[in-house]
């Protein structure tokens, strides 16, 4: 059973916004979940000490009358449950936004870069490409924590796949203004063989 | 998506070769790749310098205006000074024992130089009259006024000039008397010269002249009617013989007290026999000459009381060398008997013909052909007698020394005459190599690579630097038999003057295999000559088993019609595997056709003087594969005396199975009066072009106008076709020519205004770059015209390209008359040019350089961009991300850009560039006098490591990373399991 502490100690983990400038900080963020797993893991043999079960048979202390918390608890539980799904969505849609921000970042760099080809424009383009694409492959892992029966995450998922989707454009379109899309002529026809010639002709002044 | 990051690449390329000079070597590099040989050519005249000299040495006047001090032990060349193309060397000698002397250019140019170094110490100009033989006296020990005259006979005069610096001592003319002279003759110890001519070929003359001032002593004259052939030979000192013009007589002629005494023989009593062609050999022997005829030589001895003795009777091909004075005042001379892949040399003393001097059988290798000229020259061996040693020049132009029965050195110096170049691959390596030499080459090669990385950590000795630089020189690598990777390993075939074939290997120059040619052996009845070498057969696929052949096309006779000598020869062994010659046609022009039969042999056509063609390889096949390919094939041909182009193609009806009638289509005939053709080029056959479009700034395509069938004409105005100077700016008109030589269409024409030749042009993909001399400016130009389709230049909408609805792959044919456009722009050119050409490469994409050969005999590599007609004052952006250079003036020269570097290619006729396997390296070879070869990389070798990749040290860091990875490793899962128990 896990319980609440357990539960949000997970959530703090990836309440941080998926907010990367490269693959290098977002193979970091990749990292970090790694960890928090390995946390997670670690703490399989831990003593349960919140569970009373176990002290059934061990008579009441003198003065101390056991409640039945049932009524108390189902309330409890529905208002705390409220709670959760509210701030579920609210975290889906935050999110949802994150990819916003990185659009921005991305454009800037992309404009810091210029339009010559060289080794920094073509390693922030490419990963303008790849982040996004990254990011939609993991697009279901990225909102499971926020699966709820109560939460409509549909709306969300959207929106991130679009925000990603922009991000995606915006490195087409970096990579067209570097040049390196065949979208010219030239593109097309800069290997094309010399067409063949029907007649030869030799010959050139007598030999002497 | 591929096509883009090659165009980006290809883009990066260019951007890098921007940065720095595209051509440069360190000065360890050089005899890395590129090797140069040193020749002088046939040797003409020799004269010995042995008597009290350190180092004793043979000075030699060559064929191809070399004169040249080589060393006698070895053979090497002290010094060696290469005179101009029409600096002809007439005659060499020493003087005062100090100075060589030599004239040249029909004895109007006299020059003095220092024996040791070679250094010029002196130079007169001689002026005469009228053209004559030059002749040329040193006298040996004549003092005059504390000065030794020389004496020189050319144009017409006789000139006494000092030795010591040159100066005119005196100038006797004897133009005004006609007098023809032959022979100069100072005799010891008088101050009397005697010049002994003929006049109006009738009269016999001879002058006496005073050493002092030229004054005439005496002359005598007597004539004869019959006439004389040839030169008058000195017999002794008042004798002469001389061959009448019938060359049926001998005349001896006795100057006598002013008395001149003629008395004939007739040659048929001194030959018993046919006596046809009879020469007197030029041989001065005392008392002796030797008459050859047809059959045999005899050598005649003329008596005290002049009667002429035939003394002996020996075979026609015998060689005679000039007589020799020994010490005790007697004479030797060498004769040479050729026998079969052997020779007898004999030396005699004249005063004592009947038998042998000296008498030695020396090995000779069939190949150098027959004895063409023997000079002898003798020392004191230690027991006081004489002993001779002999250099002689062979058929092949090779020069040899014979000492004690054996040939002491030889020097190949038919390769300083090299008419045609053509390449063969090396064999295929066969597999299996034995173990043991595996690791033998294994350990040495660690062993070169951990001394090479020594090197590199600067951690190395001197010693081994110089190990270093040695094995980087001596890898054995390049000299490898076989085919390489790379495609650096070829044999380049060379055919020479003399007709022999030479296969140098790339690696190092030196020569695979030599084939004196049969069929191009120059005989008493005809002088043949090479004219074209061609690749005949390159086997590729199907005929893998054969080895590559060559087809030597040459010339029996002087003039255009003789018969042709033709001979395919294998490229590995030097084997004649066939000998064609002499056809019963002549040659004109070799025409290599595209087309190839089952057995990889290339067809060919050689068109005769009757404009007939003739097909080889004459086999049924060949003939059914031109038969159906006839209608696509024409030839044109280049008349430039008359000043006309013609286009010929082949008729219906033929004459025999193997030659075709031509049918003239069209002629271009410029006007004689005001146009002169002086040049004509043509591509490549074998050029290679990777694409039709180029591509310019901001993504646009220009397509270019690729045609084999083209070739620039360059005429003048007759009066501007002589030499810089000779015309002024008005006359002076160069006009050039891009002609379709199917059609006979005029594709551009230009005219340059005070322009003269000459023209020195290269053609190439759609450009053709020329070299000319602006005489209103005085200096000279290079211009270079493109020329582009216009008829493909709409095909520029990307969908229709991607979906393929496009015309550019569809066969052109020259008869649809396509539109063009053309670009040019003209630059100054500091140095005059002797050759142009381009390298190449195996597909084409590489950019190109133009390897231009100076007046320096150096080879400069230009970058093509640099003649690029889009270049403007002010490039705009775009174009100067395309690569384009603003607008200059003038070409820059860059030092570092010559490809010969320290060499000078001596007497440059040539520069033949032949595409290696790896895409980015050309081979350049470049050939006149002296043999250079080089690789070159115009993009520099983007696609392969540099020779000096230091494997070792990247080995080494391979290790290094992989130990650090499993240390690391080693101490994280410490770390970890530390951090487990925490």
């Amino acid at each position: 059973m896990i319980t609440g502490t357990e539960y949000t100690r997970y959530d703090l983990d990836h309440s941080v916004p998926v907010f990367c400038t490269d693959p290098f900080s977002l193979s970091l963020q990749l990292l970090k979940m790694e960890k928090g797993k390995g946390v997670l893991g670690s703490r399989k043999w831990a003593v349960e000490f919140t569970d009373n079960s176990s002290t059934r048979d061990i008579l009441d202390p003198p003065g101390f009358t056991r409640a039945s918390p049932d009524q108390d608890d189902s309330s409890l539980t529905r208002q705390k449950k409220d709670a959760e799904a509210n701030w579920k969505s609210q975290k889906a849609w935050e999110v949802a936004q994150a990819p916003f921000k990185n659009l921005m970042m991305m454009g800037f760099m992309m404009w810091m870069a210029g339009n010559t080809v060289h080794l920094f424009s073509i390693g922030i383009t490419f990963s303008a490409l790849w982040q996004p694409l990254s990011a939609l492959q993991g697009v279901g892992k990225v909102f499971e924590p926020y699966k709820d029966n109560k939460v409509d995450l549909l709306a969300p998922k959207l929106l991130y796949i679009a925000l990603n989707l922009g991000g995606m454009l915006l490195g087409v379109w970096k990579l067209n203004s570097l040049g390196l899309l065949p979208t010219h002529a030239s593109d097309w026809v800069s290997s094309l063989s010399p067409a063949h010639e029907v007649e030869f002709s030799g010959g050139g002044a007598a030999l002497y | 998506m591929a096509m883009a990051i090659k165009l980006s690449l290809i883009l990066l390329l260019c951007l890098s070769s921007l940065l720095a000079p595209s051509f440069s070597l360190f000065e360890d590099q050089v005899g890395l790749m590129d090797w140069h040989q040193r020749y002088i050519g046939k040797v003409k005249h020799a004269v010995f310098h042995t008597q009290k000299a350190g180092r004793k040495r043979v000075l030699v006047s060559t064929e191809e205006n070399v004169i040249a001090s080589l060393d006698l032990r070895r053979g090497e060349i002290f010094w060696r000074h290469v005179l101009g193309p029409n600096d002809v060397v007439d005659k060499i000698d020493i003087a005062l024992g100090k100075y060589v002397i030599t004239l040249s250019s029909e004895g109007s140019i006299l020059r003095a130089w220092n024996l040791p170094d070679g250094q010029m110490v002196w130079e007169s100009f001689l002026s005469g009259s009228k053209y004559s033989k030059a002749l040329l006296t040193v006298p040996s020990n004549l003092k005059v006024d504390l000065d030794s005259p020389i004496f020189v006979y050319s144009g017409g005069c006789l000139h006494a000039i000092s030795s010591i610096d040159g100066e005119y001592l005196w100038k006797k003319d004897f133009a005004i008397e006609s007098v023809d002279v032959h022979q100069l003759i100072l005799s010891g110890g008088s101050d009397v010269v005697h010049a002994v001519g003929v006049t109006d070929s009738s009269q016999f003359d001879t002058y006496e002249i005073d050493v002092k001032n030229g004054g005439l002593l005496k002359h005598t004259s007597a004539s004869f009617p019959g006439g004389v052939y040839g030169e008058i030979l000195p017999v002794s000192g008042d004798r002469f013989v001389v061959l009448d013009a019938s060359r049926s007589v001998v005349l001896l002629i006795t100057v006598n007290n002013g008395a001149t005494h003629l008395q004939q023989t007739h040659v048929s009593d001194l030959i018993h026999g046919s006596s046809e062609n009879t020469v007197i050999l030029p041989s001065k022997l005392s008392g002796i000459f030797s008459l050859r005829t047809d059959s045999c030589i005899v050598f005649v001895k003329v008596t005290d009381e002049g009667k002429l003795n035939v003394m002996e009777k020996v075979d026609k091909t015998v060689v005679v060398s000039d007589a020799l004075a020994l010490s005790e005042g007697e004479q030797a001379f060498a004769l040479v008997q050729q026998g079969d892949s052997k020779i007898e040399l004999s030396v005699r003393l004249v005063h004592d013909m009947s038998s042998n001097h000296l008498k030695e059988t020396v090995k000779m290798d069939h190949e150098r052909g027959f004895v063409h000229k023997i000079f002898i020259n003798n020392y004191v061996r230690t027991d006081r007698s004489h002993g001779f040693r002999a250099l002689i020049v062979m058929e092949d132009h090779s020069l040899l020394l014979l000492q004690q029965g054996e040939i002491v050195w030889t020097r190949d110096d038919g390769l300083a005459s090299v008419i045609d170049v053509t390449t063969s691959e090396l064999p295929v390596e066969k597999i299996g190599v034995s173990v043991a030499k595996v690791e033998h080459s294994l350990f040495e090669w660690l062993k070169g690579h951990m001394l090479k990385l020594k090197g590199t950590l600067m951690l190395a000795t001197p010693d081994e630097v110089a190990a270093i630089q040695q094995i980087r020189l001596q890898s054995s690598q390049k000299n490898k038999m076989t085919r390489d990777h790379n495609g650096f390993r070829k044999l380049l075939i060379l055919l020479t003057r003399a007709g022999k074939l030479y296969a140098l290997h790339t690696g190092n120059g030196r020569v695979v295999w030599s084939t004196l040619l049969q069929s191009l052996r120059t005989t008493s009845q005809q002088q043949c000559a090479g004219l074209k070498l061609r690749q005949w057969q390159v086997p590729h696929h199907h005929a893998l088993d054969n080895n590559p052949s060559v087809l030597v096309v040459g010339r029996c006779g002087l003039s255009l019609t003789s018969p042709s000598a033709l001979s395919i020869v294998d490229a590995y062994t030097g084997k004649e595997l066939q000998n064609l010659g002499p056809a019963e046609h002549s040659t004109v022009q070799v025409i290599t056709l595209p087309f190839r039969d089952s057995t990889e042999q290339q067809l060919h056509l050689l068109i005769d003087a009757d404009k007939r063609a003739h097909l080889y390889p004459t086999t049924p096949e060949a003939a059914s594969i031109f038969q159906r390919e006839s209608e696509n094939v024409y030839w044109y041909s280049v008349e430039s005396e008359a000043g006309i182009l013609r286009g010929y193609g082949v008729k219906k009806t033929h004459s025999s199975e193997y030659s075709f009638e031509a049918r003239n289509l069209w002629s271009i005939v410029f006007p004689a009066e005001s146009e002169k053709i002086i040049a004509t080029v043509t591509r490549k056959p074998n050029e290679v072009v990777h694409t039709q479009a180029k591509v310019i700034a901001d993504e646009d395509v220009m397509y270019k106008y690729i045609s084999k069938n083209m070739v620039f004409v360059a005429t003048v105005s007759p009066k501007a076709s002589g030499p810089i100077g000779s015309a002024t700016p008005d006359e002076s008109v160069l006009v050039v020519y891009l002609i379709d030589t199917v059609t006979g269409r005029i594709l551009h024409r230009m005219t340059h205004l005070g322009s003269q030749g000459p023209v020195h042009a290269v053609l190439s993909e759609n450009w053709v770059v020329y070299h000319y001399f602006n005489l209103r400016a005085h200096r000279y130009e290079m211009s270079v015209i493109e020329i582009y389709d216009q008829s493909r230049a709409e095909n520029k909408d990307v969908l229709k390209l991607i979906v393929g609805k496009h015309n550019l792959t569809t066969p052109v044919s020259s008869y649809s008359r396509p539109e063009v456009t053309t670009k040019s722009q003209s630059y100054f050119f500091t140095h005059s040019v002797k050759a142009i050409s381009v390298s190449s490469t195996a597909k084409g994409i590489t950019s190109k350089h133009l390897l231009i050969g100076t007046i320096g005999d150096q080879v400069l590599a230009l970058d093509k961009r640099f003649v690029d007609p889009r270049r403007s004052l002010n490039p705009t952006q775009a174009e100067k991300e395309e690569g384009l250079l603003p607008l200059t003036d003038a070409l820059p020269i860059i030092p570092q850009s010559y490809v010969t570097h320290a060499f000078k290619v001596e007497g440059l006729r040539g520069i033949e560039t032949i595409p290696a396997k790896l895409e980015s390296t050309s081979l350049v070879f470049a050939y006149g006098v002296d043999l250079f070869y080089t690789r070159i990389a115009p993009s520099k070798t983007y696609d392969s490591l540099t020779e000096d990749f230091n494997y070792a040290l990247l080995l080494l860091t391979i290790v290094a990373l992989v130990i650090a990875i499993f240390v690391t490793w080693v101490l994280s899962e410490r770390k970890d399991l530390q951090d487990k128990w925490r």
